[in-house]
């Protein structure tokens, strides 16, 4: 099983390539790309119950070298149920666009594109060494850029030119990162970079820590490395905001994962305190100020980043298990509101909220799909956002942040205000005219959007299982060694 | 690492930092790639020092080969991120007729309690580009 690791990346690449080449022919372009997107989720799921029937990592050696110099995969339950939801949210969206016709027919380089883009995220989730986990984020950074540029408008032009510099430059803060990593230690493996940080000097580790920090937080877009964001995403056509949403940041969030649990271990938990904290309240005073469904939206991806940086800087099995739950939580979540969105300027041509009213009256269930995760964002039980909220607040309570947790629970109400706001703008009031039953107009877009928002209600329903795969996932996270350990198994 | 590949690396970032501070893309893209370099070098000097090509048998004193596979993979990433920045910069000439990175148009009206007039983002659907 494990050496089938190499095709999560392969496959959508290959794809790609194939891709190219039926540039004049969209109706099988679009075949090749739903069908290696389903095979990714295919042997993601394989992966997962692979591993957790094991219960030790697949660990692949690209060539069969060591990990001190070779490519290393490695798939732990973190990495395995990040693949599993992220190839998930990229196969529904993929059919969401396929239905919208409009992202796709316009060029036809959306789908070699979006299979990059898969390819780089399961490389990101695999990686068992830094280099290669920046070459991943360069990979799909490259997709990103097309993708957000595809139609070449000038709103598209200008908050793209933004969006690829700051990347680039969050790419070189990275790459300077992964060469004084080299310098200072010898190795990249993750799987030998506890064992020799460990060894370091304590200035050189912090300096090497914050470089780090700093990378993968502007990826994740955490306070203050977020103002990129709220401009960027909402530019682009509504299946590839969907999918930067949902997956983009939250592979920032994987990474400071691993760099807080596995590289450094409890180091800087107070500096991601505060960070934690201040972006979750300038992510929701964000939103509250936008009157764009989109770009509220949007600033509530920075707001949600900040509850999984708090677990993190909270530490403990308990919180880590919480953050583990809220990331895969917000995945589908996320990506559904966007999806709706999507369905509603499909239909009445903008997202604005004053342009727009009354939704509920000509379509109950696109306002059920709506209410459903929005509720769930704000964290009312018994939807997945209450789950995860209560793991994260009650892992605070036993920390003894009280501070945090409290910050935490009055940005919980002023999300619920926010999304009162979308609600009140879009869906209730005065039925303007048009034709009524939006959602049943575009079948195949009304089923990626409905499948989701089944997904992430099936995510509440099921919380009980998946809560405790994710302490098990906490456990390994925490336990030191138990990454080395797993890779060295081999 | 030698102290004049250490003063270099300083001012291939340095300058390129100040390049990059400008809102003329042109200038940027002149800061990415003098960035880009500094931090290549500064791969190639984590390796240690220079020592005989790493081929087995050859030599005493192998040089570190996994940086110089770092970089090259570095050095292409860079281009091809430069190359597509020197596209858009083209594309937004040809929109623009100019060479800056403008502010996000709905941000500032929000800074200047307008209310939003002109949807920037309308029409995702060229066909259904009317609202009602």
């Amino acid at each position: 099983m494990s050496r089938a690791i190499p095709l999560l990346v392969a496959i959508p690449l290959l794809g790609a390539a194939v891709n190219l080449l039926l540039v004049r022919h969209r109706a099988v372009q679009r075949v090749v790309a739903v069908g290696c997107t389903t095979a990714g989720l295919g042997l993601a799921v394989a992966l997962l119950v692979h591993v957790e029937r094991e219960g030790t990592a697949a660990v692949a050696r690209i060539g069969g070298w060591g990990t001190s110099i070779g490519i290393t995969y490695v798939v732990d339950r973190l990495a395995a149920v990040m693949l599993v939801v992220g190839f998930a949210t990229l196969l529904v969206v993929l059919v969401f666009a396929v239905g919208q016709r409009a992202a796709d027919e316009a060029t036809p380089y959306y789908h070699p594109a979006y299979l990059v883009l898969s390819a780089g995220v399961a490389a990101a989730f695999c990686a068992g060494d830094l280099f290669h986990l920046f070459v991943a984020f360069e990979v799909l950074l490259m997709a990103s850029y097309v993708l957000l540029t595809l139609q070449g408008r000038p709103g598209q032009i200008r908050s793209g030119t933004t969006y690829v510099i700051i990347n680039t430059v969050e790419s070189m803060v990275l790459l300077a990162g992964v060469g004084l990593v080299y310098a200072a230690t010898g190795t990249l493996s993750m799987a030998d970079l506890p064992e020799a940080l460990a060894a370091l000097d304590p200035g050189v580790r912090t300096g090497l820590h914050v470089l780090l920090l700093v990378a993968f937080g502007l990826k994740a877009a955490v306070f203050p490395l977020f103002f990129w964001l709220p401009d960027a995403y909402p530019t682009a056509p509504s299946p590839v905001t969907a999918v930067f949403a949902g997956l983009l940041t939250k592979i920032g969030v994987y990474c400071l994962v691993r760099t807080q649990t596995l590289l450094f271990p409890g180091e800087l938990d107070g500096v991601l305190l505060w960070v934690a904290g201040l972006t979750m309240v300038v992510g929701v005073l964000g939103a509250i100020a936008q009157a764009d469904i989109k770009r509220i939206l949007s600033f509530h991806i920075v707001s949600q980043i900040g509850y999984m940086v708090m677990g993190l800087a909270i530490g403990g099995p308990a919180a880590i298990a919480a953050t583990v739950f809220f990331v895969i939580h917000q995945i589908p979540i996320k990506t559904s509101l966007f999806l709706v969105e999507g369905v509603v300027e499909h239909s009445e041509g903008t997202g604005t909220l004053d342009r727009i009213g009354g939704l509920a009256r000509r379509s109950g269930p696109l306002a059920l799909c709506f209410a459903l995760p929005a509720l769930s964002l704000a964290g009312l039980p018994p939807f997945s956002g209450f789950v995860g909220k209560l793991g994260l607040v009650s892992a605070g309570m036993d920390a003894g942040q009280y501070a945090v947790t409290g910050v935490a629970l009055v940005v919980s109400i002023l999300t619920l205000v926010s999304m009162t706001k979308i609600w009140l703008g879009a869906f209730w009031g005065e039925a303007r005219e048009g034709p009524s039953g939006i959602l049943g107009r575009n079948r195949t877009m009304a089923g990626a959007t409905i499948a989701l928002v089944a997904g992430g209600l099936a995510l509440a329903l099921a919380a009980g299982p998946i809560y405790r795969f994710c302490d098990r996932t906490a456990d390994d996270l925490t336990t030191p060694d138990r990454y080395a350990e797993q890779v060295a198994d081999r | 690492m030698s102290l004049v590949l250490i003063a270099l690396i300083a001012v291939l970032v340095g300058t390129g930092t100040y390049l990059m501070l400008h809102r003329t893309i042109t200038r940027i893209i002149l800061g990415v790639a003098l960035i880009g370099n500094g931090i290549n070098l500064l791969l190639v000097g984590s390796g240690g020092p220079a020592g005989d090509a790493p081929i087995i048998g050859h030599g005493s004193s192998p040089a570190d080969p996994v940086p110089q596979a770092l970089v090259l993979t570095a050095i292409v990433i860079g281009f091809a991120t430069q190359a597509f920045l020197l596209a858009l910069a083209w594309r937004n000439w040809t929109l623009d007729g100019n060479d800056e990175v403008e502010d996000d148009i709905s941000d500032r009206r929000l800074a200047r309690r307008e209310p939003d007039v002109v949807d920037p983002y309308a029409g995702d659907d060229a066909d259904l580009e009317e609202p009602r």
